[in-house]
Protein backbone atom coordinates (compact mmCIF):
# COMPACT_ATOMS: atom_id res chain seq x y z
CA UNK A 1 0.00 0.00 0.00
CA UNK A 2 1.56 3.55 -1.13
CA UNK A 3 0.83 6.58 1.45
CA UNK A 4 -2.41 7.86 -0.65
CA UNK A 5 -5.48 7.93 1.26
CA UNK A 6 -7.57 5.24 -0.65
CA UNK A 7 -10.18 6.51 -2.82
CA UNK A 8 -13.50 4.66 -3.76
CA UNK A 9 -11.39 3.05 -6.72
CA UNK A 10 -8.20 2.12 -5.23
CA UNK A 11 -10.35 0.39 -2.27
CA UNK A 12 -10.22 -3.66 -2.33
CA UNK A 13 -13.60 -4.67 -2.39
CA UNK A 14 -14.01 -6.29 0.90
CA UNK A 15 -17.37 -8.93 1.99
CA UNK A 16 -20.22 -7.16 4.30
CA UNK A 17 -20.69 -10.07 6.61
CA UNK A 18 -17.07 -10.48 6.90
CA UNK A 19 -16.71 -6.46 8.11
CA UNK A 20 -19.42 -6.14 9.86
CA UNK A 21 -18.16 -9.07 12.33
CA UNK A 22 -14.93 -7.22 11.99
CA UNK A 23 -16.55 -4.05 13.79
CA UNK A 24 -19.07 -6.09 16.44
CA UNK A 25 -15.82 -8.01 17.36
CA UNK A 26 -14.62 -4.28 18.90
CA UNK A 27 -17.30 -3.09 20.86
CA UNK A 28 -16.85 -3.67 24.53
CA UNK A 29 -18.45 -0.26 25.87
CA UNK A 30 -21.81 -0.89 24.94
CA UNK A 31 -21.88 0.92 21.92
CA UNK A 32 -25.51 1.92 19.96
CA UNK A 33 -25.40 -0.17 16.88
CA UNK A 34 -28.22 1.11 14.08
CA UNK A 35 -28.42 -0.94 11.17
CA UNK A 36 -29.75 0.38 7.78
CA UNK A 37 -32.48 -1.17 5.86
CA UNK A 38 -32.07 -4.25 3.22
CA UNK A 39 -28.40 -6.44 3.68
CA UNK A 40 -27.12 -4.01 5.92
CA UNK A 41 -28.86 -4.84 8.99
CA UNK A 42 -29.26 -8.67 7.82
CA UNK A 43 -25.55 -9.26 8.51
CA UNK A 44 -25.81 -7.03 11.36
CA UNK A 45 -28.43 -9.34 13.08
CA UNK A 46 -26.34 -12.52 11.91
CA UNK A 47 -23.18 -10.81 13.20
CA UNK A 48 -24.51 -11.73 16.33
CA UNK A 49 -27.31 -10.54 18.60
CA UNK A 50 -26.56 -7.30 20.88
CA UNK A 51 -29.17 -5.45 23.34
CA UNK A 52 -27.51 -2.15 21.64
CA UNK A 53 -28.37 -2.84 18.38
CA UNK A 54 -31.37 -1.49 16.14
CA UNK A 55 -32.50 -3.06 12.90
CA UNK A 56 -34.45 -0.65 10.73
CA UNK A 57 -37.58 -1.98 8.53
CA UNK A 58 -38.43 0.76 6.50
CA UNK A 59 -37.74 4.26 6.53
CA UNK A 60 -34.99 3.74 3.85
CA UNK A 61 -31.82 6.39 4.44
CA UNK A 62 -32.65 6.98 8.17
CA UNK A 63 -29.78 4.60 9.51
CA UNK A 64 -27.87 8.17 10.21
CA UNK A 65 -30.33 10.36 11.55
CA UNK A 66 -31.74 7.97 13.91
CA UNK A 67 -28.24 7.27 14.84
CA UNK A 68 -27.53 11.15 15.39
CA UNK A 69 -30.89 10.75 17.46
CA UNK A 70 -29.43 8.65 19.94
CA UNK A 71 -25.79 10.26 20.14
CA UNK A 72 -27.30 13.76 21.41
CA UNK A 73 -29.76 11.57 23.76
CA UNK A 74 -26.45 9.80 25.23
CA UNK A 75 -23.66 11.49 24.42
CA UNK A 76 -20.93 9.30 26.84
CA UNK A 77 -21.89 6.75 24.39
CA UNK A 78 -20.20 6.11 20.57
CA UNK A 79 -23.09 5.37 18.19
CA UNK A 80 -22.62 3.64 14.97
CA UNK A 81 -24.60 4.06 11.75
CA UNK A 82 -24.64 1.40 9.45
CA UNK A 83 -25.72 2.56 5.88
CA UNK A 84 -25.94 1.49 2.51
CA UNK A 85 -24.90 3.79 -0.59
CA UNK A 86 -28.18 3.27 -2.05
CA UNK A 87 -29.95 4.51 1.43
CA UNK A 88 -27.30 7.25 2.14
CA UNK A 89 -27.57 8.55 -1.52
CA UNK A 90 -31.93 8.94 -0.49
CA UNK A 91 -31.00 11.06 1.99
CA UNK A 92 -27.51 12.34 1.47
CA UNK A 93 -28.69 15.55 3.29
CA UNK A 94 -28.44 14.21 6.62
CA UNK A 95 -24.33 14.19 6.31
CA UNK A 96 -25.04 17.78 5.81
CA UNK A 97 -26.84 17.97 9.03
CA UNK A 98 -23.97 16.09 11.00
CA UNK A 99 -21.04 18.30 9.67
CA UNK A 100 -23.14 21.51 10.82
CA UNK A 101 -24.34 19.36 14.40
CA UNK A 102 -20.53 17.64 14.95
CA UNK A 103 -21.07 15.31 17.40
CA UNK A 104 -18.24 14.08 18.68
CA UNK A 105 -20.10 10.49 19.29
CA UNK A 106 -21.49 9.36 16.07
CA UNK A 107 -19.26 7.17 13.61
CA UNK A 108 -21.43 6.20 10.17
CA UNK A 109 -19.85 3.20 8.41
CA UNK A 110 -21.01 3.46 4.59
CA UNK A 111 -21.65 -0.18 3.05
CA UNK A 112 -20.83 0.69 -0.85
CA UNK A 113 -21.17 -1.88 -3.17
CA UNK A 114 -22.67 0.27 -5.91
CA UNK A 115 -26.07 -1.39 -6.26
CA UNK A 116 -29.15 -1.39 -4.85
CA UNK A 117 -28.72 -4.90 -4.24
CA UNK A 118 -32.14 -6.23 -2.69
CA UNK A 119 -34.17 -4.85 -5.30
CA UNK A 120 -31.92 -6.59 -7.88
CA UNK A 121 -28.66 -5.18 -8.59
CA UNK A 122 -29.47 -2.19 -10.01
CA UNK A 123 -26.74 0.51 -10.33
CA UNK A 124 -26.37 3.22 -7.45
CA UNK A 125 -24.92 6.73 -8.85
CA UNK A 126 -21.59 5.83 -6.09
CA UNK A 127 -20.98 3.27 -9.37
CA UNK A 128 -21.03 6.39 -11.46
CA UNK A 129 -18.72 8.43 -9.71
CA UNK A 130 -20.16 9.63 -6.47
CA UNK A 131 -17.62 9.77 -3.86
CA UNK A 132 -19.66 9.58 -0.77
CA UNK A 133 -16.55 10.09 1.74
CA UNK A 134 -15.86 12.95 -0.64
CA UNK A 135 -19.52 14.65 0.38
CA UNK A 136 -19.05 13.83 3.76
CA UNK A 137 -15.82 16.18 3.96
CA UNK A 138 -17.50 18.89 1.67
CA UNK A 139 -19.89 18.71 4.89
CA UNK A 140 -16.81 19.44 7.23
CA UNK A 141 -16.83 15.86 8.28
CA UNK A 142 -13.28 16.02 8.26
CA UNK A 143 -12.63 12.79 9.39
CA UNK A 144 -14.06 10.68 6.61
CA UNK A 145 -12.17 8.09 4.86
CA UNK A 146 -12.22 5.45 2.19
CA UNK A 147 -10.94 1.90 4.08
CA UNK A 148 -8.05 0.35 1.88
CA UNK A 149 -8.53 -3.04 3.15
CA UNK A 150 -10.12 -5.40 5.69
CA UNK A 151 -6.70 -4.54 8.06
CA UNK A 152 -7.39 -0.81 7.11
CA UNK A 153 -11.17 -1.00 7.93
CA UNK A 154 -10.26 -2.29 11.65
CA UNK A 155 -7.87 0.89 12.03
CA UNK A 156 -10.36 3.06 11.07
CA UNK A 157 -12.49 1.55 13.43
CA UNK A 158 -10.25 1.60 16.10
CA UNK A 159 -9.60 5.34 15.45
CA UNK A 160 -13.15 6.23 15.39
CA UNK A 161 -13.56 4.48 19.02
CA UNK A 162 -10.98 6.17 20.43
CA UNK A 163 -11.34 9.83 19.38
CA UNK A 164 -14.16 12.39 19.21
CA UNK A 165 -15.63 12.48 16.02
CA UNK A 166 -17.92 12.63 13.90
CA UNK A 167 -16.10 9.97 11.66
CA UNK A 168 -17.38 8.22 8.23
CA UNK A 169 -15.55 5.24 6.82
CA UNK A 170 -16.52 4.31 3.82
CA UNK A 171 -16.16 0.08 2.65
CA UNK A 172 -16.53 -0.67 -0.74
CA UNK A 173 -17.78 -3.99 -0.97
CA UNK A 174 -18.19 -7.58 -3.13
CA UNK A 175 -21.74 -8.45 -4.23
CA UNK A 176 -22.79 -10.97 -1.81
CA UNK A 177 -25.84 -12.43 -0.43
CA UNK A 178 -26.46 -11.59 3.49
CA UNK A 179 -25.64 -14.38 6.03
CA UNK A 180 -29.26 -13.59 7.42
CA UNK A 181 -32.36 -12.43 7.99
CA UNK A 182 -33.55 -9.98 10.63
CA UNK A 183 -36.44 -11.17 12.57
CA UNK A 184 -39.18 -8.12 11.69
CA UNK A 185 -40.73 -7.72 14.85
CA UNK A 186 -40.43 -3.13 15.49
CA UNK A 187 -41.93 -3.76 18.87
CA UNK A 188 -39.26 -6.04 20.10
CA UNK A 189 -36.47 -4.48 18.18
CA UNK A 190 -37.34 -1.25 20.11
CA UNK A 191 -37.86 -2.52 23.09
CA UNK A 192 -35.11 -4.70 23.36
CA UNK A 193 -33.04 -1.55 22.20
CA UNK A 194 -34.18 0.69 24.63
CA UNK A 195 -33.04 -1.92 27.30
CA UNK A 196 -29.94 -1.84 26.01
CA UNK A 197 -29.54 1.63 26.11
CA UNK A 198 -30.51 2.04 29.69
CA UNK A 199 -33.71 3.61 28.69
CA UNK A 200 -36.10 1.32 29.64
CA UNK A 201 -36.93 -1.27 32.41
CA UNK B 1 -44.49 33.42 33.35
CA UNK B 2 -46.60 32.02 30.16
CA UNK B 3 -46.98 34.61 27.86
CA UNK B 4 -50.72 34.00 26.69
CA UNK B 5 -49.86 33.71 22.89
CA UNK B 6 -50.13 29.98 21.04
CA UNK B 7 -46.48 29.91 21.25
CA UNK B 8 -46.22 30.66 24.53
CA UNK B 9 -48.35 28.17 25.58
CA UNK B 10 -46.40 25.57 23.61
CA UNK B 11 -43.08 26.47 24.89
CA UNK B 12 -44.12 25.93 28.71
CA UNK B 13 -45.76 23.04 27.96
CA UNK B 14 -43.52 21.22 26.07
CA UNK B 15 -40.66 22.30 28.43
CA UNK B 16 -43.04 21.48 31.31
CA UNK B 17 -43.05 18.21 29.55
CA UNK B 18 -39.16 17.59 29.83
CA UNK B 19 -39.37 17.86 25.51
CA UNK B 20 -36.20 19.04 24.89
CA UNK B 21 -35.11 18.51 21.38
CA UNK B 22 -36.68 20.20 19.09
CA UNK B 23 -35.85 19.63 15.33
CA UNK B 24 -37.72 21.11 12.18
CA UNK B 25 -38.48 22.40 8.70
CA UNK B 26 -38.76 26.36 9.09
CA UNK B 27 -41.92 28.19 8.42
CA UNK B 28 -42.97 31.17 8.97
CA UNK B 29 -46.14 31.27 10.89
CA UNK B 30 -43.72 28.70 13.05
CA UNK B 31 -41.50 31.63 13.03
CA UNK B 32 -42.25 32.57 17.19
CA UNK B 33 -42.31 29.53 18.32
CA UNK B 34 -38.98 28.94 16.42
CA UNK B 35 -36.90 31.80 17.95
CA UNK B 36 -38.77 31.09 21.56
CA UNK B 37 -37.22 27.65 21.79
CA UNK B 38 -33.84 28.91 20.39
CA UNK B 39 -33.75 31.71 22.91
CA UNK B 40 -33.84 29.00 25.75
CA UNK B 41 -31.13 27.11 26.47
CA UNK B 42 -33.19 24.17 27.91
CA UNK B 43 -34.10 23.06 24.67
CA UNK B 44 -31.30 21.63 21.66
CA UNK B 45 -33.15 22.86 18.56
CA UNK B 46 -31.94 22.96 14.57
CA UNK B 47 -32.64 22.46 11.23
CA UNK B 48 -32.74 19.37 9.07
CA UNK B 49 -32.84 18.78 5.39
CA UNK B 50 -36.17 16.99 5.26
CA UNK B 51 -38.84 16.44 7.77
CA UNK B 52 -38.58 12.40 7.70
CA UNK B 53 -34.53 13.67 8.84
CA UNK B 54 -36.21 15.36 11.50
CA UNK B 55 -38.44 12.31 12.22
CA UNK B 56 -35.88 9.77 12.16
CA UNK B 57 -33.68 12.11 14.88
CA UNK B 58 -36.33 12.47 17.32
CA UNK B 59 -37.08 8.54 17.25
CA UNK B 60 -33.70 7.91 17.99
CA UNK B 61 -33.58 10.20 20.81
CA UNK B 62 -36.68 8.82 22.52
CA UNK B 63 -34.94 5.46 22.28
CA UNK B 64 -32.06 7.12 24.19
CA UNK B 65 -34.25 8.66 26.55
CA UNK B 66 -34.39 11.96 25.29
CA UNK B 67 -38.09 13.64 24.32
CA UNK B 68 -38.76 15.62 21.08
CA UNK B 69 -41.12 17.38 18.53
CA UNK B 70 -41.06 18.04 14.75
CA UNK B 71 -41.79 21.26 13.75
CA UNK B 72 -42.97 21.29 10.15
CA UNK B 73 -45.66 22.70 7.49
CA UNK B 74 -48.03 21.01 5.62
CA UNK B 75 -46.39 20.44 2.76
CA UNK B 76 -43.39 18.94 4.89
CA UNK B 77 -46.26 16.77 6.25
CA UNK B 78 -46.67 15.39 3.05
CA UNK B 79 -43.31 13.76 2.56
CA UNK B 80 -44.05 11.75 5.92
CA UNK B 81 -46.33 9.13 5.27
CA UNK B 82 -43.80 6.06 4.67
CA UNK B 83 -41.69 7.38 7.69
CA UNK B 84 -44.58 7.51 9.90
CA UNK B 85 -45.85 4.05 8.66
CA UNK B 86 -42.41 2.71 9.16
CA UNK B 87 -40.79 3.89 11.88
CA UNK B 88 -42.73 5.79 14.85
CA UNK B 89 -46.03 3.57 14.42
CA UNK B 90 -44.83 0.17 13.80
CA UNK B 91 -41.80 0.77 16.33
CA UNK B 92 -44.31 2.42 18.98
CA UNK B 93 -42.13 5.20 19.44
CA UNK B 94 -43.72 8.70 20.41
CA UNK B 95 -42.56 11.30 17.94
CA UNK B 96 -44.67 14.61 18.30
CA UNK B 97 -45.54 16.38 15.45
CA UNK B 98 -46.94 20.48 15.64
CA UNK B 99 -47.81 21.18 11.71
CA UNK B 100 -48.38 25.05 10.99
CA UNK B 101 -51.51 24.33 8.66
CA UNK B 102 -51.24 25.96 5.33
CA UNK B 103 -53.60 25.16 1.95
CA UNK B 104 -57.27 26.67 3.65
CA UNK B 105 -58.47 29.72 5.36
CA UNK B 106 -57.16 31.94 2.28
CA UNK B 107 -54.40 30.27 0.90
CA UNK B 108 -53.15 31.89 -2.23
CA UNK B 109 -50.87 28.77 -3.45
CA UNK B 110 -52.74 25.78 -5.40
CA UNK B 111 -49.96 23.58 -4.67
CA UNK B 112 -50.33 24.44 -0.95
CA UNK B 113 -54.23 23.41 -0.86
CA UNK B 114 -54.12 20.73 -2.70
CA UNK B 115 -51.30 18.91 -0.56
CA UNK B 116 -53.07 20.12 2.18
CA UNK B 117 -56.34 18.03 1.74
CA UNK B 118 -54.14 14.78 2.03
CA UNK B 119 -53.07 15.18 5.46
CA UNK B 120 -55.55 14.30 7.63
CA UNK B 121 -56.67 11.27 5.66
CA UNK B 122 -52.66 10.22 5.74
CA UNK B 123 -53.13 10.60 9.97
CA UNK B 124 -56.54 8.88 9.72
CA UNK B 125 -55.21 5.79 7.49
CA UNK B 126 -52.22 5.04 9.88
CA UNK B 127 -54.67 5.94 13.32
CA UNK B 128 -52.27 8.44 14.44
CA UNK B 129 -54.32 10.38 16.79
CA UNK B 130 -54.30 14.02 15.65
CA UNK B 131 -55.91 17.26 16.76
CA UNK B 132 -56.12 20.88 15.55
CA UNK B 133 -55.57 23.54 17.55
CA UNK B 134 -57.87 26.69 16.81
CA UNK B 135 -58.57 28.32 19.97
CA UNK B 136 -56.15 29.67 22.70
CA UNK B 137 -57.56 28.44 25.32
CA UNK B 138 -57.29 25.13 24.30
CA UNK B 139 -54.25 25.05 23.24
CA UNK B 140 -52.58 24.10 26.91
CA UNK B 141 -55.05 21.42 27.51
CA UNK B 142 -54.43 19.64 24.12
CA UNK B 143 -50.75 19.63 23.88
CA UNK B 144 -50.81 18.46 27.86
CA UNK B 145 -52.96 15.88 27.22
CA UNK B 146 -51.48 15.04 23.87
CA UNK B 147 -47.87 14.58 25.32
CA UNK B 148 -49.60 12.61 28.17
CA UNK B 149 -51.22 10.13 25.56
CA UNK B 150 -48.45 9.87 23.11
CA UNK B 151 -45.81 8.88 26.06
CA UNK B 152 -48.36 6.74 27.88
CA UNK B 153 -49.50 4.65 25.02
CA UNK B 154 -45.90 4.79 23.18
CA UNK B 155 -47.75 6.25 19.80
CA UNK B 156 -46.72 9.24 17.71
CA UNK B 157 -49.12 12.32 17.67
CA UNK B 158 -49.55 15.28 15.43
CA UNK B 159 -50.73 18.21 16.00
CA UNK B 160 -52.05 20.87 13.64
CA UNK B 161 -51.92 24.59 14.41
CA UNK B 162 -54.87 25.99 12.12
CA UNK B 163 -54.84 29.62 10.64
CA UNK B 164 -57.84 30.31 12.88
CA UNK B 165 -54.69 30.22 15.95
CA UNK B 166 -52.25 31.21 14.20
CA UNK B 167 -53.43 33.85 11.93
CA UNK B 168 -51.72 31.68 9.18
CA UNK B 169 -50.35 33.15 6.17
CA UNK B 170 -51.90 35.46 4.12
CA UNK B 171 -51.16 37.13 0.44
CA UNK B 172 -49.99 40.58 0.52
Amino acid sequence: MNNQPATRDTAKAVARFDITQRLVAKLHNEEAVIGGIGHTNFDLWAAGRRPQNFYMLGSMGLAIPIALGVAIAQPARKVIALEGDGSLLMMLGCLATVGARQPKNLIMVIMDNGAYEITGGQTTASAQGTDLAAVARATGIANANWAADEAHFETLIDEALATPGPHLIAARLTSAKPAGQTERDPAQIRDRFMRGLGTKR
Amino acid sequence: MTEATWHGIIHATLKAHDVKLVTYVPDNVLRPLIERIHADDFFTAFTCTREEEAVGIVSGAWMGGMRGVVLMQTSGFATLPNVLASLPVPFQIPVLLIVSERGTLGEFNIGQAMVARTMRPVLDSIAMEHHTLSRLDEVEFIVDRSIRQAVATQQPACLILSPLLTGGKVFK
